[in-house]
């Protein structure tokens, strides 16, 4: 049983054809991450499966419901004007938790994700690292099914980026949702994804997969094992493939 | 400190140059009065020019009081009602660009020839409405769309996307509008004194008309002074609790 699919969908807008025709399912509990160049439509299909686009033409299946899905953006999008505590409990206020138990909630997904000390901090006191951290605990407070991350570290300094990638996979492991992950960097998809689906642009196809052993949080040292380099190289590949085709 | 100094030592510079000017040429008082003059004036006259400057200030800031009001409602009428927005920007944008002193007569005329008071009042008002109206209605507009998706997918209803949305993005847009307001407020009450007269309430502008009328040049001038000294506490006023207030919005 499928957790969310897209069968058939394209989506037009006003310049023409911007994605599709596409199919994407997507299993409780598997990473996949979504590769390819700017403009092939990677992010309309997170939108897609997230219910806040619909499709011109095919069909969207969602299993998980709106209150099970949550979104990170390549911002942090975190309420300026709100302490770190009430960005993150704002998605369980605004379902009718009461603000006592969203508050109680919010300060252990923060505690999780290592922002304890930064509770009644203001997003414009966190770094871009904390920020993100903190935009993570808010899309987890609800315990979704399916976790959509749109470039969530595209404004992070590589350093950083690499300790949130082992955190997300570390936070999810327990929760285990259906995770899709949008980026351009072929190694970090590699890293953080079991399947890896290379996107082309004009309008927006999917070009192929590449399946990524191996258990989802990594060992130290992935990223010098044959399974990664490998499937780095099959990445790599299908997209100059689908960069040649688009051009 | 030379940041502090410079411009000191170039207003003394200015004004001995102007003093010895006036002096040295036998220039006529009338005309143009030298700076001693006009501070002799100044302090002859200070508790009447404090009165007016109040009166002024109290003006200004009632009408203040006023726009912001009837700007808010507005524009939160108007932000949730993208028909309503189109009906009333044609007819916003046609008053802000007629001058304030064409509509003045017709102010003084609705608020009855023995109520100048009440016309000062309201024309200064026209003139504060538009910065809080503009800027409340694109603060109540400028959502991040990241922010809006995320209510939209925790299915937020109307209310809470307008009361933890909406609203508290646009403080900053709000707080800016108030404070250009703030500022022309001043110069509406000032420009609707000039046109309409002041009655009881005799403010700068009625000084200096006043002085004017009687060719008393430098008491023109010390009337100018303190108006340009009440606009410059007000402005500094203003950008200070700008400041607080945005600071305390963001955290800081």
């Amino acid at each position: 049983m499928s957790l969310a699919s897209l069968s058939g969908v394209e989506v037009d807008y006003d310049r023409g054809r911007a994605l599709g025709p596409i199919d994407l399912s997507l299993s409780p509990g598997e990473v996949v991450a979504l590769v390819g160049p700017s403009g092939c439509g990677k992010s309309t299909a997170l939108r897609l499966l997230a219910g806040l686009e619909a499709p011109t033409r095919g069909t969207v299946t969602r299993a998980a419901g709106k209150g099970e899905t949550a979104v990170v953006f390549q911002a942090a999008t975190l309420a300026p004007w709100l302490p770190a505590r009430d960005n993150v409990a704002l998605p369980l206020e605004l379902a009718g938790t009461s603000k006592v138990e969203a508050r109680a909630a919010a300060d252990e997904a923060l505690r999780k994700v290592g922002l304890g000390a930064a509770l009644n901090a203001r997003p414009a006191q966190l770094s871009g690292g904390m920020a993100m951290r903190a935009s993570l605990a808010r899309a987890l407070v609800t315990r979704p099914r399916l976790l959509l991350l749109d470039e969530p570290f595209a404004a992070l300094d590589e350093i950083t980026r690499r300790a949130l990638a082992d955190d997300v996979l570390a936070l999810t492991a327990e929760l285990a949702p259906a995770v899709v992950f949008v980026t351009h960097n072929v190694e970090e998809a590699v890293y953080m994804a079991g399947r890896v689906v290379v996107m082309t642009s004009g309008p927006g196809r999917i070009a192929g997969e590449v399946a990524v052993a191996g258990p989802l949080v990594r060992p130290p040292g992935f990223r010098t094992t044959e399974v990664f380099r490998t499937a780095a190289e099959a990445v790599s590949t299908l997209l100059a493939g689908a960069m040649e085709r688009a051009a | 400190m030379t940041r502090v100094l410079a411009p000191l030592i170039l207003i003394a510079v200015l004004l001995a140059g102007w003093e010895i000017a006036c002096r040295a040429l036998g220039v006529a008082p009338y005309l143009l009065p030298p700076p001693s003059a006009i501070g002799m004036a100044l302090a002859q006259s200070w508790p009447l020019l404090l009165g007016s400057a109040w009166a002024t200030l109290s003006t200004a800031l009632l009408a203040l009081v006023i726009a912001s009001l009837i700007a808010c409602s507005l524009a939160l009428a108007v932000s949730l009602n993208g028909l309503l927005e189109d009906a009333v920007r044609p007819i916003a944008v046609t008053l802000q660009v007629t001058p304030l002193v064409a509509i003045a007569p017709l102010v003084t005329i609705w608020a009855g020839i023995d109520h100048p008071e009440r016309a000062v009042t309201g024309l200064a008002a026209v003139v504060a409405f538009f910065p809080i109206f503009s800027g409340a209605l694109s603060g109540l507009k400028a959502i991040d769309p990241d922010l809006s998706r995320l209510f939209d997918l925790y299915g937020a209803t109307p209310w809470q996307r307008l009361t933890r949305l909406r609203l508290p993005s646009a403080v900053p847009a709000l707080l800016e509008g108030h404070k250009v307001a703030a500022g022309l407020a001043v110069i509406g009450a000032v420009v609707a004194e000039f046109v309409a007269g002041s009655g009881g309430s005799q403010g700068l502008a009625w000084r200096i008309l006043e002085a004017y009328n009687r060719l008393q040049t430098a008491k023109v001038f010390a009337a100018l002074l303190t108006l340009a000294v009440l606009g410059v506490a007000l402005h500094a006023t203003m950008e200070y609790l700008e400041r607080k207030l945005l600071n305390s919005w963001r955290g800081r």
